[in-house]
């Protein structure tokens, strides 16, 4: 089972997602940064799905189980580098994913966070 | 033309390799990238259905013709325990398996042609068309 590496960068976490990933590697993720967020005291999470050529309704889940997670930890959870054509089957497959924020890629996610948090968080990862 | 080809579902590491065949024979018909995408989406959800909610089973591939037209037919088919009523398992948010009972109904949508066969002890018989535009 492939495992994904958890980066740290200053108060966020970040995570990319560069295989296609069986659901048990899905299942680990989730708490891998679960326990992360908790370790670090990371104010932030953000998962990069640039190379997810796919995201069904089990991934989709694991999304949005991650912001939930990570909010009732005190950690805010942007997916970042969603493609077009993912969006597009998604939303036809009847997945919404209302409660994940998202941003275009990593620059506009650190942003974000920045933003919500206010001030400090993400300085690191300028 | 590519011959159909079968593959089984035994193991989580088998969906995966569902998805990376699909998505092969979906370029090779000639599927634009967001139908690729759709199919390799429905794909994934019929074969995980195949393993978790009936121990396994299989998908056949298939490049099918209509007239000019090019599509790809996939066919899931387990011996499980099967599905009592159809239509409930077709609607949006229906689970047995504690999942966001997306599947079947995502599934109808993303694709082209939907036709599930079931009946309790009798398996399950998904199969999906998509057709190149
Ligand atoms: N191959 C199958 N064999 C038996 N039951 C199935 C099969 N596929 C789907 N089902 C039933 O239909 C329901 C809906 O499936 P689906 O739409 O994929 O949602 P989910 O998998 O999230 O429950 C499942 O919870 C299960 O009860
Ligand atoms: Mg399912």
């Amino acid at each position: 089972m492939d495992r994904v590496p958890v980066l740290k960068l200053g108060d966020i976490l970040i995570v990319s997602i560069q295989i296609d990933l069986q659901d048990q590697s899905v299942l680990a993720l989730q708490e891998d940064l679960a326990n992360k967020v908790v370790e670090t005291g990371a104010r932030g999470v953000i998962i990069d799905i640039t190379a997810v050529e796919i995201v069904d309704s089990f991934i989709g889940r694991m999304l949005a189980t991650i912001a939930a997670i990570s909010r009732m930890l005190d950690a805010e959870t942007v997916v970042v580098g969603m493609r077009p054509a993912v969006a597009i089957t998604l939303v036809e497959l009847g997945l919404s994913l209302g409660g994940v924020r998202t941003a275009l890629n990593l620059e506009k996610g650190v942003a974000l966070l920045n933003h919500i948090d206010g001030s400090e968080i993400a300085t690191a990862a300028r | 033309m590519t011959a159909p080809a079968e593959l089984p579902i035994h193991g989580n590491s088998d969906i995966v390799l569902v998805r990376q065949r699909v998505r092969t024979a979906a370029v090779e018909v000639g599927l634009s990238l967001v139908d690729q995408t759709k199919v390799v989406t429905a794909a994934s959800e019929l074969a995980r259905n195949a393993l978790v909610y009936a121990g396994g089973g299989q998908v056949r591939i298939e490049v099918v013709h209509n007239g000019v037209r090019r599509g790809l037919r996939l066919a899931f088919s387990d011996d499980g325990p099967g599905i009592p009523d159809l239509d409930q398992a077709l609607t949006d948010g229906w689970t047995t398996g504690g999942g966001l009972g997306l599947g079947l109904s995502g599934s109808r949508r993303l694709m082209d042609e939907f036709e599930l066969k079931s009946a309790p002890g009798e398996g399950t018989l998904v199969t999906v068309t998509k057709w190149a535009r």
